[in-house]
């Protein structure tokens, strides 16, 4: 709390709980907050490479949306960071904090991309994109499953424990690739022949609808289903889960199932759906991000749609505005963080207020 | 000889968002004099003394002491006036010795002499007339051990002015009489002592003037001999309240709930309930008394399938039927599925009973959500039952959709109670239910519980206060380290037999622990 130290000194300001805010409160709040990181982030542009930062934030919208292609760009991208963010939820709304997204993703996108390679020219598509479909999620699920088994019984530390379980998925991949890519390169030739479907010409479509449908599963799944709410009663107490009977292993692990699922799924659409191939790379750093947008969006897959535009949107920008400026990339992910800085801080501002110290009555 | 004020609070001023804690309060306390500060939770008694503690800051409003105006902004300002609070929940370091946590945060540039502290601690010891060993550790203490050393911890610092926070909450009958003859050679030492209580016949007994706080303002001063507990009870609450609780005759009791020698050990492995047997019934209300932590929690998780038994049974017997049930090894589902109609008030309402950042109708669901094939939760039937409850019980809430932790103790306890008997019991598990709560709220869950006993339900009643268990039960079970020590009727027995069996050692080994045998 900041107080003035120095002694005979009444405290200039405190900090006070703010009761409920009105939504109207909230939304003034964050409209200032994000006013507030632009003209910061401008002042912050003029003074690191002395660009016009109104030129900048135009390119940051030119980025994202310059062109037809980078909207979809932005709308891909956005799917599959949803996507992601929606796998992690369940789990973080359990309180079970699961950072082995990145993990379950990578160990999905690598089983289909064996099924490509090794059922591909051996199965008609539909039923090769069914075998892909049910061997991610099967893997996701795996990947998933044993930390939350080991929690359940013995009470292991999720987060270790998800967070190892990144490095074996992601050095799985590395191995698969060193066996599996015979010219040395490193790099797997992508089987775009077994990919999934472009829609019209677009091939993004598909994965949008898809996200989209999840996201509307995943949000009636937590607010109407019982086992929904069971998850909320885990998460909030789970003692109080255990006074009203709740199993709370047989939640936890069917809660993580559900997570590696929607994880499973996530490689599905990256391999299957996007890049036709994987590299250690394919999950790119998702997997954390997600978890961001979930706790922006306090876990409501609705709000989740604007919390991951609005860092797509950025990232978009941001790399626009290097190109744009020839500035290293560095500078486009300052502006990133300031930005996500004040949206981020100004939660503070909504359940605190600030109270400056009242003049002293001048009654004695 | 007049007295001089030693403390003295002008109008205090604190608010916590729209709450307004303490409306502009006035106290003052005299050198070598016991003040009570008596009013209802939620009073701002606490709030008010945290201010002069340091731990908050007044709004508006001044602290003088010793005529002086003076700012005190951190525990450590408070320290350098003297003044020492000794608060509820006791901020001991378990595996340091007394000695060691009353030094604890003591910076003179100097290094430790244990010795020489230890001699000092004694010496305050022989003059107050503590009974404490300085190298015992905080973990093997007892609780009012663990009392003794904060307030030496405020002596030692050289705290004249002593402000404690309900200190007899956690005290047995002659343990509270043990500190109140210490806090009386203090006051004869010349100590400002400040104790902060709502029990009405402590107040009575250990001060010399007693201030009362209506809703965060000071609405009188009174000298102790000069009133009684009538007026102290209309000052308090702003009107006359009956305070009698009214208890009939148990009518067509039949045995309901027999437990047969149940033991169980904690996570350490040491035994926390030892051969435990008696019989709840139909129609009457069951007390069980002892001090905190006697295994009381353990007794009541083990009947709702909650803890795990070592050995033992209990048998319940249907209401229809009479048909016996052994519940033990058995989950709460299982339980429930047995057809048994047990409901449970635990003691952490907010993080057992209920789901503090739920609202009220999913509160209600916890118990009916799983009727049903659906897939999908029916929020209807909850919601009537929210309510129902709203209205019956006069919840004050904005409406059903409100979280349940921005509401008052008083109110959260009658959103569990009123679930609890809406699941219509056979058997009514009650933990510490008025602990927290005002006066009138009280009054509705002695009335709710009476309720219950006289439509045949047969109530388990965990209690602190030994007056009201001896007012509301037919029976009272005293249990002492894990163990029963006595089952007394309620009619017949007095206060000091109750706080007997509450501290009868009952074996060797608890000698050998250290608890004083009275």
């Amino acid at each position: 709390m900041a107080t003035v130290q120095k002694k005979q000194k009444t405290p200039l300001i405190h900090i006070v709980k703010r009761p409920q805010v009105a939504w109207y409160h909230s939304i003034i709040v964050r409209a200032v907050a994000i006013v507030a990181a632009l003209a910061f982030s401008g002042i912050v542009i003029t003074l690191l490479i002395g660009e016009n930062p109104l030129e900048v934030y135009s390119s940051i919208f030119d980025g994202a949306f310059g062109t037809s292609r980078r909207i979809w760009n932005l709308l891909q991208s956005m799917a599959m960071l949803l996507c992601i963010s929606l796998a992690v939820t369940p789990a973080f709304k359990m309180r079970f904090w699961n950072i082995g997204a990145e993990g379950q993703v990578l160990i999905g996108g690598l089983a289909t991309v064996i099924v490509m390679m090794f059922l591909g020219d051996k199965l008609p598509l539909p039923l090769l994109f069914l075998v892909m479909t049910a061997a991610s999620i099967l893997a996701g699920i795996v990947w998933a499953f044993i930390p939350a088994f080991f929690k359940a019984m013995w009470n292991t530390n999720e987060t270790l424990f998800t967070l190892m379980m990144n490095y074996v998925a992601i050095q799985l991949v590395a191995y698969f690739l060193k066996v599996f890519v015979k010219d040395g390169s490193g790099a797997l030739r992508p089987m775009s022949e077994y990919g999934f479907p472009a829609i019209g010409d677009n091939q993004f479509i598909l994965n949008i609808i898809i996200v989209a449908a999840l996201t509307i599963a995943v949000y009636i799944y937590l607010k109407f289903s019982k086992q929904g709410y069971e998850i909320s009663v885990v998460g909030e107490s789970e003692n109080t889960a255990k006074y009203i009977g709740i199993n709370v292993k047989k939640v936890i692990i069917r809660t993580l199932i559900i997570s590696g699922a929607l994880c499973g799924i996530a490689g599905l659409l990256l391999v299957g759906g996007t890049n036709h191939t994987i590299n250690v790379e394919t999950a790119g750093g998702r997997g954390f991000t997600a978890i961001m947008v979930s706790w922006l969006a306090k876990f409501n897959p609705l709000y989740m749609v604007l919390t991951t535009f609005l860092i797509v949107f950025l990232e978009k920008g941001a790399s626009q505005v290097s190109t744009d400026f020839r500035v290293p990339e560095d500078i486009s992910n300052i502006i990133t963080g300031i930005i996500l800085l004040f949206i981020i801080g100004c939660e503070f501002f909504l359940q605190y207020k600030v109270v400056f110290r009242k003049t002293r009555k001048e009654n004695d | 000889m007049a007295k001089k004020i030693a403390l003295e609070c002008r109008s205090i001023t604190k608010t916590f968002g729209s709450v307004v804690a303490n409306n502009n309060c006035n106290l003052e306390v005299m050198q070598g004099e016991i003040l009570a500060i008596l009013g209802e939770n939620g009073s701002g008694k606490t709030t008010l003394m945290n201010m002069v503690a340091g731990i908050y800051f007044p709004d508006e409003g001044q602290i003088l002491i010793d005529g002086e105006e003076v700012v005190i902004s951190s525990p450590k300002d408070a320290f350098n006036y003297k003044i020492g609070m000794i608060h509820q929940h006791f901020k001991l370091v378990d595996v340091f010795t007394a000695s060691e946590n009353i030094v604890l945060g003591i910076d003179d540039d100097k290094r430790f002499n244990m010795k020489a502290v230890n001699k000092k601690v004694i010496e305050i010891t022989q003059r107050y007339g503590f009974i404490i060993d300085p190298e015992k550790r905080i973990c093997d203490m007892s609780v009012s051990e663990k009392q003794t050393v904060e307030i030496l911890k405020v002596l030692y610092r050289g705290a004249d002015i002593l402000i404690l926070d309900e200190p007899t909450a956690v005290l047995t009958p002659q343990e509270t009489e043990k500190l109140f003859s210490i806090l009386r050679r203090m006051r004869d030492d010349g100590k400002s002592i400040i104790i902060i209580t709502h029990k009405m016949h402590e107040v009575l007994s250990i001060s010399d003037r007693v201030a009362v706080l209506r809703k965060g303002e000071h609405v009188a001063t009174v000298n102790t001999p000069e009133t009684n507990e009538a007026e102290l009870t209309e000052l308090m609450m702003g009107k006359k309240i009956d305070l009698n609780i009214k208890r009939s005759e148990p009518k067509n009791s039949k045995d309901r709930l027999v437990v047969s020698n149940i033991s169980s050990v904690n996570e350490e492995g040491r035994p926390v309930l030892d051969n435990i047997s008696f019989t709840a019934r139909s129609g009457e209300i069951l007390g069980i008394a002892g001090i905190a932590g006697s295994g009381q929690r353990e007794l009541l998780e083990a009947i709702a399938g909650l803890h795990k038994l070592t050995d033992g049974e209990i048998i319940y017997y249907t209401p229809e039927e009479n048909k016996p049930e052994n519940l033990r090894d058995k989950t709460p589902i299982q339980i429930r599925d047995l057809g048994v109609r047990l409901s449970f008030v635990p003691e952490d309402r907010l993080g057992m009973g209920l789901v503090g950042n739920m609202d009220i109708i999913d509160n209600m669901m916890l118990r009916s959500y799983r009727k049903g094939h659906s897939f999908f939760l029916k929020r209807r039937e909850p919601k009537n039952l929210a309510d129902r409850i709203i209205k019956d019980l006069e919840v004050v809430t904005p409406n059903a959709n409100t979280p349940v932790r921005n509401l008052s103790g008083g109110n959260v306890q009658k959103v569990l109670v009123g679930r609890e008997i809406a699941a219509s019991p056979s058997v009514l598990m009650a933990a510490y239910p008025v602990r927290g709560l005002d006066v009138n709220s009280s009054y509705t869950i002695y009335n709710l519980l009476n309720n219950q006993k006289e439509n045949g339900v047969a109530v388990i009643f965990v209690g602190e206060d030994l007056d009201v268990l001896l007012e509301l039960c037919d029976r009272i079970l005293v249990i002492n380290s894990g163990k029963i020590t006595g089952i007394v009727d309620g009619r017949t027995a007095v206060k000091d037999e109750i706080g007997l069996l509450m501290t009868k050692s009952t074996s060797l080994e608890e000698d050998a622990d250290g608890k004083e045998v009275q």
